[in-house]
């Protein structure tokens, strides 16, 4: 563990209860997360372990039941519509499912112009903006005179992805909360997409949480995994000691889970 | 949005809904041009003129005369004064009069009438017959005079000078006027109402202004329950308990009793027609409300409004672009129902006489109502209610049939 470096985010106890009575159902179960500045963490777990309720909750999108969150050490304060506009120049995500990530009645214009704006650029000169723009675009491989006036539905669900790669590139957040970010992704886009985040981590130095439920993944993108089940964290560590020497039988069965060259493909694990 | 409309008036359903209600308001915009007169002007004497042509009597004596020699022309004439029924009702008086029953042919005109201008005597008590029924004989007795005449009539008009009669012209059987040469007909194709007022006239009139009131109320309803189920269901929290108890509340009063009392309190005098619009729409929005509500509850939490939310919009950018256009097909549809239940609350509230008082307009409710109150059911008046009926189940029909296909639109899974 790098301690010389900053904590960046960190949480203790936190916890998401959804619903009571007989619908009660603790999503994430007193987590405590450790996010230093400048690396990579992954989040794995299978669907429903509590994954994206965490990602919420660290977002500041929903209320947490229980526990508190800590941003560069201090106690997050997100109480008034200000404070929360100020948090998230911040910390900012990628969510799974692209195809509903993009109001469908905004043109892809006004998704970059919002994240200028964001930044402060309001009042820039249109050309700058379009420069802006057409720079974030071509970092991802997309043309913005291409893209211009059109609607983010008329576009693959890649290259939404990469779109709101885009996004990132133009707000520059301290912290990226990645919440599989390719799992609804075609296989040969995947990779370059990958790339694609990875890279910009490096150009803008940004923390990134990667959520996904893909071990094999995390061991390729991440400094420190954590395994989720049930809403727990039940097993940590860097990558290489969480994966080549897992302690968990759950650890085991994810890592099992990850289709081999030399085996039968299974599909449906992809 | 160029497609979706394109969609729209690509249904079927919403086609003929859309057209039915577009031909209604263009009769209510046209009609008022070519006929000017008051709506509620009085231009009969007397109520419930039958639906039909009215040419003038006086006018059609100085026209142009035309013989035709038409060989039916006697035996309608006959039979228009002397139906299978009035044939009957003077078998029964000749037979209470004594005169057996073998010498009575009702089928042979000639004979019946000599023996009814024999016998007939209108003084006289028949035993058991009713004072109705003795007019009723009176009346008929006049009617038949001078029937079998081949004579024509003579037109005398009064010397202004000696008071004398003089013959001006003569009428003969087979004389013939030309509507169109006649200078004073009315089309009455529904007739006069209770108070001899031109229906058609009338019914156009009361639409426009249901129409109108239906517009109001719909409008006030949706844009009430719009606000309110938006902020219940994006804001959550203390202000949905809060906006949710209050539409409960409206919820279990039903709305049509509200809406009397709140009508009865307001009083006689000052419901006009856009008070009581506003009234039905102050009872209506709890429905608007709900449903927008839950459509809002299923869309705040989508990950569009969360990447608007990261892009440091406010809540008011939020609920007006990401939430609004997403439920706006919705509260279009919501609107046009809240339109025609609009029309419907108004025509239940004049029938019990608790709609809007006019002088100038009437409406479809108001109509309903006074042809009940005249009874125009009961005595077989039909032309006084039954288009107005036809009027407001058209125009719910058309609104209805336009909700279902844009329905169909806006839902796939709907789609046949
Ligand atoms: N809004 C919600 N209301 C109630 N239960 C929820 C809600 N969101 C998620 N859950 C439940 O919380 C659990 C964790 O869900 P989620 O965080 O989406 O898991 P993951 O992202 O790992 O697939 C699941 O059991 C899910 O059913
Ligand atoms: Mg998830």
């Amino acid at each position: 563990m790098p301690s010389e470096k900053q904590i960046c985010l960190n949480t203790s106890g936190l916890t998401k209860i959804y619903g009571f009575g007989a619908n009660r159902t603790i999503a994430v179960d007193h987590v405590d997360l450790k996010l230093y500045e400048g690396e990579v963490v992954s989040i794995v777990g299978e669907s429903g372990s509590g994954k994206t309720t965490l990602a919420k909750m660290l977002l500041g999108l929903i209320s947490s039941s229980e526990g508190d969150i800590y941003f560069q050490g201090v106690k997050r304060d997100i109480s008034s519509q200000k404070k929360k506009q100020e948090y998230w120049k911040n910390i900012q995500a990628i969510f799974q499912d692209p195809f509903s990530s993009y109001n469908i009645f905004n043109k892809i214009d006004s998704v970059l112009l919002d994240c200028i704006h964001m930044r402060g650029g309001r009042n820039l000169p249109r050309e700058k903006k379009v420069e802006m723009m057409t720079e974030a675009c071509s970092f991802v491989n997309l043309k913005f005179e291409e893209l211009t006036n059109k609607y983010p539905f008329e576009l693959s669900g890649g290259q939404m992805q990469r779109l709101m790669i885009a996004r990132i590139f133009l707000l520059k957040p301290k912290i990226l909360l990645a919440d599989e970010p390719t799992s609804m992704i075609d296989a040969c886009s995947r990779a370059t997409i990958l790339d694609m985040l990875m890279q910009l981590r490096k150009e803008i130095g940004m923390t990134v949480i990667f959520i996904t439920h893909d071990i094999g993944l995390a061991y390729y993108v991440s400094d420190t995994v954590y395994i989720m089940e049930h809403g727990r964290f039940v097993e940590f560590g860097t990558a290489d000691e969480v994966i080549l020497h897992p302690r968990e039988p759950y650890t085991q069965r994810l890592i099992n889970d990850v289709p081999k060259i030399y085996e039968e493909w299974d599909l449906t694990t992809v | 949005m160029k497609h979706t409309l394109q969609q729209i008036f690509r249904s079927p359903k919403f086609v003929v809904g859309f057209s039915i209600f577009a031909a209604i308001v263009l009769i209510v915009i046209v009609y008022p041009i070519f006929i000017t007169d008051p709506p509620l002007g009085i231009i009969g004497q007397g109520t419930f003129f039958p639906p039909g042509i009215y040419v003038s009597a006086y006018d059609s004596l100085g026209s142009p005369k035309y013989i035709l020699n038409l060989s039916d022309a006697a035996t309608k004439r006959i039979a228009a004064k002397l139906g299978d029924q009035e044939r009957t009702d003077i078998h029964d008086w000749l037979v209470a009069d004594g005169i057996p029953e073998s010498e009575i042919d009702i089928h042979d005109t000639e004979k019946l009438l000599e023996q009814w201008a024999q016998n007939y005597d209108p003084n006289k008590k028949v035993q058991g017959m009713t004072f109705a029924k003795q007019r009723y004989y009176q009346r008929l007795d006049t009617s038949l005079k001078g029937l079998l005449s081949t004579e024509g009539a003579i037109i005398a008009q009064k010397n202004p000078e000696t008071g004398a009669l003089e013959e001006s012209s003569m009428i003969k059987q087979a004389d013939y006027v030309n509507v169109s040469e006649v200078a004073s007909v009315r089309f009455l194709p529904f007739g006069t109402d209770n108070f001899g007022r031109d229906v058609l006239t009338e019914l156009v009139a009361a639409t426009r202004t249901s129409l109108q009131i239906g517009l109001v109320a719909g409008l006030v309803a949706t844009l009430i329950g719009l606000t309110l189920g938006l902020l219940a269901g994006y804001v959550g929290g203390m202000v949905d308990d809060v906006i949710n108890f209050i539409t409960n509340l409206f919820i279990v009063i039903p709305s049509f009793v509200l809406l009397i009392l709140i009508s009865y309190s307001v009083g006689q005098e000052q419901r006009g027609p856009f008070l009581v619009a506003t009234v039905i729409g102050l009872t209506a929005w709890p429905w608007t409300a709900r449903a927008v509500r839950a459509q809002v509850i299923s869309l705040r939490n989508r990950d569009h409004v969360n990447l608007s939310k990261l892009s440091g919009h406010s809540i008011v950018h939020i609920i007006l672009t990401d939430i609004l256009p997403y439920i706006a097909s919705y509260v279009i549809m919501a609107l046009i129902l809240q339109i025609s239940s609009g029309i419907l609350a108004e025509a239940g509230l004049s029938i019990l006489g608790l709609g809007p008082k006019t002088t100038e307009t009437p409406t479809l409710g108001l109509m309903m109502n006074w042809a009940m109150i005249y009874q125009a059911h009961i005595q077989g008046r039909w032309w006084a209610y039954f288009p107005v009926l036809m009027t407001i189940a058209l125009i719910t029909f058309s609104m209805n049939l336009m909700n279902t296909g844009l329905d169909q639109v806006f839902n796939p899974a709907l789609r046949d």
